[in-house]
This record gives structure tokens, C-alpha cells and sequence, in this order.
């Protein structure tokens, strides 16, 4: 299928934004090497191997619609237009990050971007963005709430009660399940009782979608049905993107609990090789890989000075932003 | 001035806030037709509508996730409890999320969110429908609790709670729904943060809170006739505390006794004795005492609820036990029964 010329800056910017989530994961991995002089601390879960969806879904967002995510945030984030330099700065522990430093990865976000905050309790999502799903309609705007969150969290009770809260006053929500088939280290086949998750949706009289995680041609338009639905006051939709986590839980995860053979055969799915080929089909040159690629990697580079050159947040900040 | 319910006063201060303020609403199970479960929202799902007054199905955990979402996407929630106990179900979205987003988003957001809970035994309801749980709250940086014990106190404070720009718990006690007192006619704001004396005293304070308040009173008017002169102070906000009031009470009286109807280990008491002894332990005459719940879950039979909860011969009794404080006696609990026995030293 060839794309028209708009199509095709539409395919470069998916690619440019699915690349830039990978080497700003990749960039975040780096340091907690020891080597690295360990810039970032604690732990972190990186979104390689999901790009499509965070990518996918938020391209049919506006700016001003909002999201939740999750414990595996940075992805969504960026692809909601949150700035790589404060986000780094964030994970730094500067006070130049988007929480001054007083978040770290599982707890920032940007309400001007319309981004609720990532969220270290699985499943803690799904009520806020049912509440600002709610607000939306009280208030008779004429936004979307996209909820993002794992498979792990459908196992939780909080998505039952959001999706049944959602349904029963048709709030305009899309929940994207992203199901990389693994909460953690248990898999779905023992934790699921259903084959799809997207087919709990009609226990609360809503759409269920099946959605190729690794495809963001096809989380894009999937997403953007559901969007128009949600806009036009048609209600909550559930996605369940199938998708893939090629790297570990968190840094420290071996994998053990899942066979190298099944790992190589997502990465055939590769949500970026899949753009950069179909991109080459469509007579992308190589001076255009190169140009993005180079645009990308000057981004992570200057987010990483912005990080490294930012002051640690003075010690008034302690017992700062707690009230109003 | 005139002379309501202390549940009335509650529903004026809703309905004065819900006229005032458009992003003002309420939520909670069986509020709208059902008027609540102790009627605190009657017949206000007629004069606003459901859009305002907004029936919740039977899901605390996310309900609450839901008011903090609202929250910080512009409006102003109040949130109703049936029972304080069953906030437990509630309380991952208030401890992980409600009282930290504004501090993990940097100041970049706000959470105007009242969660309204009402507590206290004493209704033979038993173990699951009569905790007063608000010393747990109390651990947790970003929250505001309130716990009025008249009717003024409790629309003033409701009103400063809803204006209010964080989450604030507001505690309304059961057994002070149907107890009468005077509200101003005009508006009045009681600022969250400040105690008030309610009898002054010279020889001991007693510091409490919500319906303790009304024990105290009586246990303060019967010592009075023995020549003890008891400070009644009422807290009225538990976090922040006005230690300033409660400081300058225990330096004039030297003596302090708590009295809270929630459990004692680590209760409000533990935190108020604590507070005193750090700052004013060269004034104390006597031991700081406290009287709280038995640290038993609350009991069915009237005759052994009434054995838990404090009353006011408990109360009577601890304040003459620090007033005749001797410095070479003291009083030990036996940790199986429970039985106290003087120790001589």
C-alpha cells in the first residue's frame, strides 16, 4: 500500500517518536551503570518494545486530553509531548525535573500537557482517570481520557469498579490495556481466566478491541475510533494492545521466568523495525534515517546536559509543595 | 444565632457551599434519594439534581481514586463515607495518591477534596460500624483532619474544608448528629488549625476532641464541685494541631490527660503526650494519661461497648489519678488483663 506525501510525514513522525522513546530508555538504562557514575537511582521500568503503543495512541490525542499512566511511564510521557530534559532532570533528581526532583519515575506528570502523573500502584490509574473522565463531562468540555495500564492491573479490583463507574455514565475514557503478557513475572495464562482481556469488556456493556501493540498503524487508527466515539459522548471504549516488553520488569530482572526463544520472536515484531520497513517501501532515503536519527539523538544528548548541568533541589524543598 | 442539629448544620454548610461554588459536588453511596445513611443529604438530590449530588455504586477503592481524578481536573469533591470504617477500602487512593500528588508533581497541582466520615461507638453497631480511625490518618504528611464537636464548629470547619485547596478529612461523629447548639445566622468560617478552649481551668487539661468534647464538659463540671479546676481544650483540628494552644493550657496547669474515642496505641493521645513531653517536660507536675478505646475491636453487647469506650467516671477518675499524682507511685497495667495495680518505687 503506498501512503500519500501527508501520510508519509505521518509515518516519519510515528518513527521519529517511537525512536526517540527507545534511546531515551536505552539512555536511562546506561546509567545505572556503575561506570556511569549511577545518575539515576533506585529503579526504573523501561517501555522498550511498547513504543507503538504509547506512540499510536497519543498521536490521536490533543494537547489538551488527558492521560494516566503507569509504573512503566516515560514512554507516554514523551509521546504526549512532555519535554526529554525535564524528564531526565526528573530522574536525576534535579530540581529543574518535572517534580523537582521529588517524584522520580513513578511519580511525575505536567497538567499543561494534560498528563495526570505515572503512578507506582498498579492499577492506581484507573480511578484517577475515571474522576477526570467525570470532571470532562461535569464540566461539559469536550476532552478524552486515555487510562493506560497493564495486564497486571486488570487483575486488580480498581479496574473492575473504573471500567463499571465509566460504563455506567458513558464517561469519555479509553482504557488501553497494555498486555506484554507478563505482570511482572507471572504470566497471564495464570492469572487470567480469559484468553483476550479485551473481552471483559462486555460484563460492563462496553466495546472491547483486540489491538496489535506492536503495530502503531494499528493502535493508531484503533485508538482513534475509540477517541471519536469518547468525543462524540458514545462513552468509555477498552483497547487491549498486544504487545511485548523486550527488556526486564525492572533493571534488575533476568527474565528467568520466560524462554529467550519466545523473546526473539516479539523481537521480530519490533514496532520500530517494522516503521523503518515499511518506511523503506515507501522510499524513505537513507540521508532521511539518518536526519532523524541524528535529530533524536541530539535530543537525548542535550537532555542528559540539561540534566547534568541542573542544581539538586535546595534543602528548603524538603517541606515545599505539600500544601497549598 | 439559632439552635440546630449538628447533622442540619453539616447539610447547611453543603448546601450554602454547593450554591456558592458550581465545581462543588457530592458523592457517595445512597445520598440521593436515600438522603444518606443518617440522613445527612436529605432531600438534597431534589434541590440540585444528580449532577450535584451524585449516587456512588459500591466501590470505595476507586470511588476515591475518582474524587482525587476530579480533583485535580477542576473540581471540588466531597466525598461521603457511610461508615469511617469502611474508608480502609478507600485508602490506597488517599495515602498514595490524594495527599502526595501536589508534592510529587512538584506544586504543579492541587486536590480540593473533602472526604466526609462519620465515627464513633456507642451505637451498638459493633466492631466493623463504630471505629473512630482518624489517629491513622494522622501519620500521614499532606492531610488536614478536622473533628468538630458543636454544630457551629462543624458547618464553620465543613465550609473552610471545601474551600479549602487540599484534601481534608472532615470527621463528623454519629453520636453527635441529634445533639443541639447554637449557629450564627451569618456565614462563619472556623479556620482549620485552631483548638478552643471550652472551660477554662487551672489545675489540669484535658485535651480532646468531636464528641469526647461533650464528656469532658461533664466530668469537668462535676470535678469543679470537688475543687478541681479541669481546662477543657478542644482540639477541633487534628493535623494540623494547634500546639501553640495546647502548649500554653499545659504550661499554666501542668498537667495534661487526653481523651479520644479511637483506639489508644499510637492514637491522638500518644501524639499529644509526646508533643508536650518534647517541649514542656520541665512544667509537667504528672505524668501525661491518656483515655482511649480499649485496644480491643469495639464490642457488640452494650454492657461490654460501654467497658471500651471511654466514659466519664473513666475520665473523672484519670484526672483525680494526675492531680494526686505522688512522684513514688505508679500505676502499671498488667498486659494479659489489663488490671492496673499501684506499684510503689
Amino acid at each position: 500500500m503506498r501512503h500519500s506525501q501527508n501520510n508519509i510525514k505521518t509515518l516519519q513522525r510515528y518513527y521519529h517518536d517511537m525512536l526517540l522513546i527507545r534511546r531515551f530508555e536505552e539512555k536511562v538504562l546506561s546509567f545505572f551503570d556503575v561506570s556511569n557514575k549511577n545518575k539515576i537511582f533506585g529503579t526504573t521500568h523501561v517501555y522498550i518494545g511498547q513504543e507503538a503503543v504509547a506512540v499510536g495512541v497519543c498521536s490521536k490525542l490533543r494537547q489538551n486530553d488527558f492521560i494516566t499512566s503507569t509504573h512503566r511511564g516515560h514512554g507516554h510521557f514523551l509521546a504526549k509531548g512532555g519535554d526529554p530534559a525535564r524528564i531526565m532532570a526528573e530522574l536525576f533528581g534535579k530540581v529543574t525535573g518535572y517534580s523537582k526532583g521529588k517524584g522520580g519515575t513513578q511519580h511525575m506528570g505536567d497538567l499543561s500537557i494534560g498528563h495526570l502523573g505515572s503512578n507506582g500502584i498498579t492499577g492506581g490509574g484507573l480511578p484517577i482517570a475515571t474522576g477526570a473522565g467525570f470532571s470532562i463531562q461535569y464540566q461539559k468540555q469536550d476532552q478524552v481520557v486515555v487510562c493506560f495500564f497493564g495486564d497486571g492491573a486488570a487483575n486488580e479490583g480498581m479496574f473492575h469498579e473504573s471500567l463499571n463507574m465509566a460504563a455506567i455514565w458513558s464517561l469519555p475514557i479509553i482504557f488501553i490495556c497494555e498486555n506484554n503478557l507478563y505482570a511482572m513475572s507471572t504470566p497471564i495464562k495464570n492469572s487470567f481466566s480469559v484468553p483476550d482481556i479485551a473481552t471483559r469488556a462486555c460484563a460492563y456493556g462496553i466495546e472491547g478491541v483486540i489491538v496489535d501493540g506492536m503495530c502503531v498503524l494499528d493502535v493508531a487508527a484503533k485508538t482513534e475510533a475509540a477517541v471519536e466515539k469518547a468525543r462524540g459522548g458514545g462513552g468509555p471504549t477498552l483497547l487491549e494492545c498486544k504487545t511485548y516488553r523486550f527488556l526486564g520488569h525492572s533493571k534488575n530482572d533476568l527474565c528467568a521466568y520466560r524462554t529467550r526463544e519466545e523473546e526473539s520472536e516479539w523481537r521480530k515484531k519490533d514496532p520500530l523495525v517494522q516503521m523503518e520497513t515499511c518506511l523503506h517501501h515507501e522510499g524513505m532515503s537513507l540521508q532521511e534515517f539518518t536526519a532523524i536519527s541524528n535529530e533524536v539523538n541530539q535530543t537525548i544528548e542535550d537532555a542528559v546536559r540539561f540534566a547534568d548541568d541542573s542544581p539538586w533541589p535546595s534543602s528548603q524543598e524538603l517541606f515545599t509543595d505539600l500544601y497549598c | 444565632m439559632k439552635n440546630v442539629f449538628y447533622l442540619k448544620a453539616i447539610q447547611e454548610a453543603l448546601i450554602e457551599e454547593i450554591e456558592r461554588d458550581p465545581s462543588v459536588f457530592l458523592m457517595g453511596e445512597d445520598i440521593g434519594e436515600y438522603g444518606g445513611c443518617f440522613g445527612v443529604t436529605r432531600g438534597m438530590l431534589k434541590t440540585f439534581g444528580s449532577k450535584r449530588v451524585v449516587d456512588l455504586p459500591m466501590s470505595e477503592t476507586s470511588f476515591m481514586g475518582m474524587a482525587v481524578g476530579a480533583a485535580i481536573t477542576g473540581l471540588r469533591p466531597i466525598v461521603e463515607i457511610m461508615f469511617m470504617d469502611f474508608i480502609t477500602l478507600s485508602s490506597d487512593a488517599i495515602i498514595n495518591h490524594a495527599i502526595k500528588l501536589r508534592y510529587i508533581f512538584g506544586g504543579g497541582v492541587k486536590v480540593p477534596l473533602v472526604i466526609r466520615a462519620p465515627s464513633g461507638a456507642g451505637k451498638r453497631y459493633g466492631s466493623s460500624h463504630s471505629q473512630s480511625l482518624e489517629s491513622l490518618f494522622m501519620n500521614f504528611p499532606g492531610l488536614k483532619i478536622v473533628a468538630p464537636s458543636t454544630p457551629a464548629d462543624a458547618k464553620g470547619l465543613l465550609k473552610s474544608a471545601i474551600r479549602d485547596d487540599n484534601p481534608v478529612l472532615f470527621i463528623e461523629n454519629k453520636g453527635l448528629y441529634w445533639t443541639k447548639g447554637n449557629i450564627p445566622e451569618s456565614e462563619c468560617l472556623i479556620p482549620i488549625g485552631v483548638a478552643n478552649i471550652r472551660r477554662e481551668g487551672c489545675d489540669v487539661t484535658i485535651a480532646t476532641y468531636s464528641r469526647m468534647v461533650d464528656l469532658a464538659l461533664e466530668a469537668a463540671q462535676d470535678l469543679a464541685t470537688e475543687g478541681i479546676h479541669v481546662e477543657v481544650l478542644d482540639l477541633r483540628s487534628l493535623a494540623p494541631l494547634d500546639t501553640d494552644t495546647l502548649f500554653n493550657s499545659v504550661s499554666k496547669t501542668g498537667r495534661l490527660v487526653t481523651l479520644e474515642e479511637g483506639y489508644l496505641p499510637t492514637g491522638v493521645g500518644a501524639e499529644l503526650s509526646s508533643l508536650v513531653v518534647e517541649h514542656l517536660f520541665s512544667r509537667l507536675k504528672s505524668p501525661i494519661y491518656r483515655i482511649a478505646c480499649e485496644a480491643v475491636p469495639i464490642p457488640y453487647s452494650p454492657v461490654l461497648e460501654d467497658l471500651a469506650i471511654p466514659s466519664k467516671d473513666k475520665v473523672i477518675a484519670t484526672i483525680k489519678k494526675s492531680c494526686n499524682f505522688q512522684s513514688n507511685t505508679i500505676y502499671v497495667r498488667n498486659k494479659w488483663n489489663h488490671q492496673e495495680h499501684r506499684m510503689d518505687i
